[in-house]
């Protein structure tokens, strides 16, 4: 077992009791990411970068000075701002985009003593579900089916965060969740991963899609490790107006509070038709699970859920289209000449964003416009506080919601694309938490008749991540997930 | 009603993406087929539904109306694709 097969626990502690250098463990990282780059699993390594950093934090370790996660080396999603590193969001129009600001949650992570290797690959502008959108390729899953050797996806958005993670290249990785993309790629590379409630962490310096609904949070490889790094990640910025005031708790410590007495509601709704007999074995196998630590589990009805897809389908484009308009060759980025400003924009934003982008940014486009603003914004917006509802009704009788995190597992790069709709169904149980903001957490459970990882997820009420990562804890411990890709 | 070329046309416009005519069709017809699949939203009876603006129950705050961070025009236009004497420079928008 070499230094990359350690947990963020289990180093931190050989890094403090001086028995695992940092420049040592930031070598075997380096090595591993140049090993594994057939995974396309980065956009940007910076290896200079994270050896400074190492030595950096090998210095304060050795005058005891440690920080939270000093000498951890991590991966950072590249639709985080990072000062100086190109950033693309997986995009051609942000090309040669090297920011001049740091966003709020990476540079907290450095704070804390992390070590940086570099900027990992995604959909582009965060708009997938299969890492097939980036402008700088496909990534692949470090897992394959038994017997099989074709490419598998290792889902999306944060495709790169959670291969990275699952092919221990980088110990733990910042992901985003918008409708789904930190919990369907956990679940499709058996990480971990946690989108935390809508407010949590600060959204600044994070590129933006559907600013109502992203928000950051952690993939690694352990309840534990995710917890560590929420813990690092969380916390109010007054640089966004729409993070929380609330205190960051310690999730390291939920861990330890187990589930008994908890009541823990199954929605009937999400007993989809034709779902895959293993995910739904898992799903009763998690039930048995929390029920022998202490918890009940009593059925919940979630109404509206068949309602959520559309309705994100709606205000995520809309949003987006907004967000977007920034992307016109004059500040930064690709600029693609034209006779006329018009002309300059049109011709940028044609070759800069891909199909898929185009697409949303169209659809967003239309349902914003005059005569059918009504019709399809005003009316997703309502639905969407109707599928919020549901779940503050849900809330008064359970504590947690567990479902399975997605309704497949991973497919092969290639599969899926010519459907968008069959693509967005990927997400069909995590969106309907994303538009009422509450937290979510997905956990490898079991293996599917191909041998590919199944996660499950775990739902909880609003600013209750502890309660959440300790329902996850207790999962964890009972699924003994010990595959490896 | 299906999605005709002309309205394709217009969203592109005011989204500022050319679309070349020989993309429109297969253009609407994919729209079409994500706007259908919307369309069941109108199965909801949403009446007296207040429109979700915010998942977050929370005050909005106020800062002070005071620069915070200013003075660095290099640095703003240091990714520009072109620049000139602290400017960004584009086509020529009056003659």
């Amino acid at each position: 077992m070499g230094p990359t097969d350690l947990t963020i626990a289990e180093a931190r502690d050989q890094l403090q009791a001086r028995t695992l250098g940092a420049v040592e463990l930031a070598e075997a990282h380096l090595q591993a990411m140049a090993e594994a780059r057939v995974l396309n699993a980065f956009v940007t390594e910076t290896p200079e970068r994270a050896r400074a950093d190492a030595k950096a934090a090998e210095a304060r370790l050795a005058k005891g000075e440690a920080r939270a996660l000093e000498g951890i080396p991590l991966g950072i999603k590249d639709l985080f701002c990072t000062k100086g590193i190109l950033t693309t969001a997986g995009s051609h129009i942000l090309d040669g985009f090297k920011p001049p600001y740091e966003s709020t949650v990476t540079q907290q992570l450095w704070q804390a003593g992390a070590v940086m290797l570099g900027k990992l690959n995604m959909d582009e502008f965060a708009m997938g579900s299969s890492n097939m959108t980036s402008y700088y390729g496909p990534v692949r899953n470090p897992w394959s089916r038994a017997g099989d050797n074709r490419p598998l996806v290792p889902g999306g958005s944060s495709g790169g965060s959670a291969a990275a993670v699952a092919a221990r290249i980088v110990m733990g990785a910042t992901a985003t969740d918008t409708g789904g993309s930190i919990r369907q790629p956990a679940s499709f590379t058996g990480t971990v991963g946690v989108k935390p409630t809508y407010g949590r962490c600060s959204r600044w310096g994070i590129v933006a899609f559907a600013s109502s609904l992203d928000q950051a949070g952690p993939i690694a490889r352990t309840v534990k490790d995710a917890a560590i790094l929420l813990g690092v990640m969380a916390g109010h910025d007054p640089k966004d107006s729409t993070s929380a005031h609330a205190p960051v708790p310690d999730f390291e410590a939920a861990l330890a509070r187990g589930v008994r007495g908890l009541r823990i509601g199954i929605p009937k709704e999400y007993r989809i038709d034709g779902m895959n007999e293993a995910i739904d074995a898992i799903w009763r196998s998690g039930i048995d699970w929390l029920e022998a630590a202490g918890a009940t589990t009593l059925e919940v009805s979630l109404p509206h859920t068949k309602y959520a897809l559309p309705t994100y389908y709606v205000i995520a484009p809309a949003e987006a289209s907004s967000n977007l308009a920034r992307y016109d060759g004059v500040r930064f980025g690709l600029r693609v000449p034209g006779k006329t400003l018009d002309e300059m924009y049109e011709n940028t934003r044609a070759e800069g964003f891909g199909k898929e982008v185009r697409r949303r940014i169209m659809i967003g486009t239309y349902v914003l416009s005059a005569g059918y603003y009504d019709a399809y914004y005003l009316r997703a917006q309502r639905v969407r506080q109707l599928i919020a509802r549901d779940f503050t009704e849900a809330y008064k009788n359970v504590d947690l919601i567990l479902t399975p995190t997605a309704p497949t597992d991973a497919f092969a790069i290639g599969e899926k694309m010519d459907d968008p709709v069959a693509m967005y169904l990927n997400d069909v149980f995590t969106v309907p938490s994303s538009l009422a903001g509450l937290p979510g957490i997905s956990v490898p459970c079991g293996l599917s008749a191909g041998g590919l990882p199944l996660g499950l997820q775990v739902l909880g009420r609003a600013f209750d991540e502890e309660t959440l990562f300790a329902a996850a804890r207790v999962l964890e411990d009972a699924a003994g997930f010990g595959a490896r890709p | 009603m299906p999605l005709d070329k002309a309205t394709v046309r217009n969203v592109a416009t005011l989204a500022r993406i050319r679309v070349a005519d020989a993309e429109l069709e297969h253009l609407a017809g994919e729209l079409d087929h994500v706007l259908k699949w919307i369309e069941q939203l109108n199965e909801v009876d949403v009446s007296g539904v207040e429109p979700m603006t915010s998942v977050v129950a929370m005050k909005p705050t106020l800062r002070q109306d005071a620069v915070a961070d200013g003075g660095k025009p290099e640095q703003i236009l240091a990714n520009a694709p072109e620049a000139t004497q602290g400017f960004f420079v584009v086509p020529k928008v009056l003659e």
